[in-house]
């Protein structure tokens, strides 16, 4: 499970793409075009590889306004789907 | 019913390859490069693949490689958004062609393994020195950093190797491994006596399989397509006839899978004729066994129907004749039986010789009685 400490990362080859035709985002990787729900989407915009899980569950929570653990919980989720698939990986 | 538009799009780009793998999946009549689409035709298909919705492009043949526009070719498709997967057995490409398919943005590499050793893989492949070669292309992948997925194609001589395989998918640091059972179409078809797995083979691999995802989760994705003839229910088989994805063949046919130019009734369109749009909505051939109308019983009335859409519609022709019929692995078809007996008697076969894809514009070779 990802912590507050943990720097989230998209590693090569895995992206976020606007998908024009069918007006929704996607996460392209390896062989999977997963569509994104717009919570799926905001949380992916803020990875930037620089941030802690922390830092961007605080910035979502203010954004949303909503409660910062709630947050945290419901990605918390997301990211480790993505992460047992390769198309997330944490700095070590 | 609703036709979406496709995800996905594999673009055999030549029949060509130094490889002769006896379960290509290439038809047995394969085109001569001189029939081959040029690069611009290549990339106006790429343009109009984006803006039907197409996301991923897999770029495949025979041997992708031998396409002397294939950095060029990359470079169009991530310039119209795609997402760019290369499939290759590795022969053909140099150090310096990585660096380039780098710069042009290429996306990912799936590596095909004929075989974990190269006394195997030479011998599946039918070049020698391929193995070598492979795993050197493999160095160069890694230091690139290109993401890697290797493709581990696995039947009856080479099963045994399935933990080295997964082993060496760890070790080239692939994030991937694709461990495919042969599917029985194109060359594989005849090669059903030296290539078939016994059932406690396909047994054992389900087994290998289920305790290196637990013990590899997070580290290796493992995707497995398991001894299709070994199954009780046929494989969902493009994920619909139609619905997900579709093939432009090296002269430019479009086919809803690669397989099915082997559907002697179909007419395919071809994208010199035709825009892409107009042959996914519209074709004759993808509007073949769109859906579930098409089906006869048992398909019409199972509750499965549209999880697997009764399965391969090719493996539907080639064993029982009738590509309208239940897919022949369904335990619900009335040529299941004679599937399985058939299935038993491919397993223990002995003495078999492999039949080796030819060249594109050589005769097909007949087995060897």
């Amino acid at each position: 499970m990802i912590g507050p400490e943990d720097v989230p990362y998209l590693p090569r080859g895995v992206r976020v793409h606007r998908d024009r035709v069918r007006d929704a985002w996607v996460l392209l990787a390896p062989e999977r075009a997963i569509t994104l729900d717009a919570i799926g989407h905001a949380i992916l915009s803020e990875i930037d590889g620089a941030r802690s899980f922390g830092e961007i569950t605080a910035a979502l929570a203010a954004k949303y306004n909503a409660p910062a653990e709630d947050i945290a919980k419901d990605s918390a989720g997301f990211l480790g789907a993505l992460q047992d698939r390769r198309f997330l990986e944490v700095m070590p | 019913m609703t036709i979406r538009p496709p995800i996905a799009m594999l673009a055999e780009l030549t029949h060509r390859c130094p490889l002769s793998c006896p379960y290509c999946s290439n038809p047995l009549e394969l085109a001569r490069q001189a029939q081959e689409l040029d690069t611009e035709t290549w990339v106006s298909v790429f343009r109009q693949a984006a803006d039907l919705g197409v996301l991923q492009l897999h770029l495949s043949g025979g041997e992708p490689a031998s396409r002397r526009d294939l950095v060029e070719l990359v470079r169009a498709a991530r310039e119209v958004g795609l997402y760019t997967n290369l499939i290759t057995s590795g022969i053909g490409l140099s150090e310096r062609r990585l660096q380039e398919l780098d710069a042009a943005g290429l996306d990912h590499i799936q590596l095909s393994l004929q075989g974990t050793d190269a006394a195997m893989a030479d011998e599946i492949g039918g070049y020698a020195g391929g193995f070598k070669r492979k795993m050197q292309v493999a160095e160069w992948i890694g230091a690139i950093g290109f993401p890697l997925t290797l493709n581990a194609v696995l039947h009856r001589r080479n099963l045994h190797q399935l933990p080295r395989a997964i082993e060496m998918a760890e070790d080239m640091g692939a994030r991937r491994i694709e461990v495919a059972t042969v599917q029985f179409h194109g060359w594989a078809l005849k090669n059903r006596n030296a290539l078939m797995p016994t059932r406690e083979q396909a047994r054992e691999a389900d087994a290998i399989v289920r305790e290196a995802r637990i013990r590899l989760k997070g580290r290796l994705v493992i995707d497995y397509v398991p001894a299709d003839y070994h199954s009780d229910y046929p494989k969902r088989c493009m994920g619909g006839w139609g619905t997900t994805g579709l093939n432009v063949t090296p002269e430019g046919k479009v086919l809803p899978c690669h397989a099915a130019e082997s559907i002697p009734h179909l007419v395919f369109d071809n994208v010199k004729d035709a825009s892409l749009h107009q042959i996914w909505y519209e074709g004759a051939a993808f509007q073949a066994y769109r859906g579930t109308d098409w089906m006869q019983e048992p398909c019409k009335s199972c509750e499965r129907k549209t999880v697997d859409f009764g399965g391969c519609r090719c493996q539907a022709m080639a064993i029982v004749g009738d590509a309208n019929a239940t897919d022949p692995v369904c335990i619900k078809s009335p040529h299941h039986a004679a599937l399985q007996a058939q299935t038993e008697a491919h397993a223990t076969a002995e003495g078999s010789e492999l039949v080796y894809r030819a060249a594109p514009g050589k005769t097909v070779p007949e087995p060897v009685e």
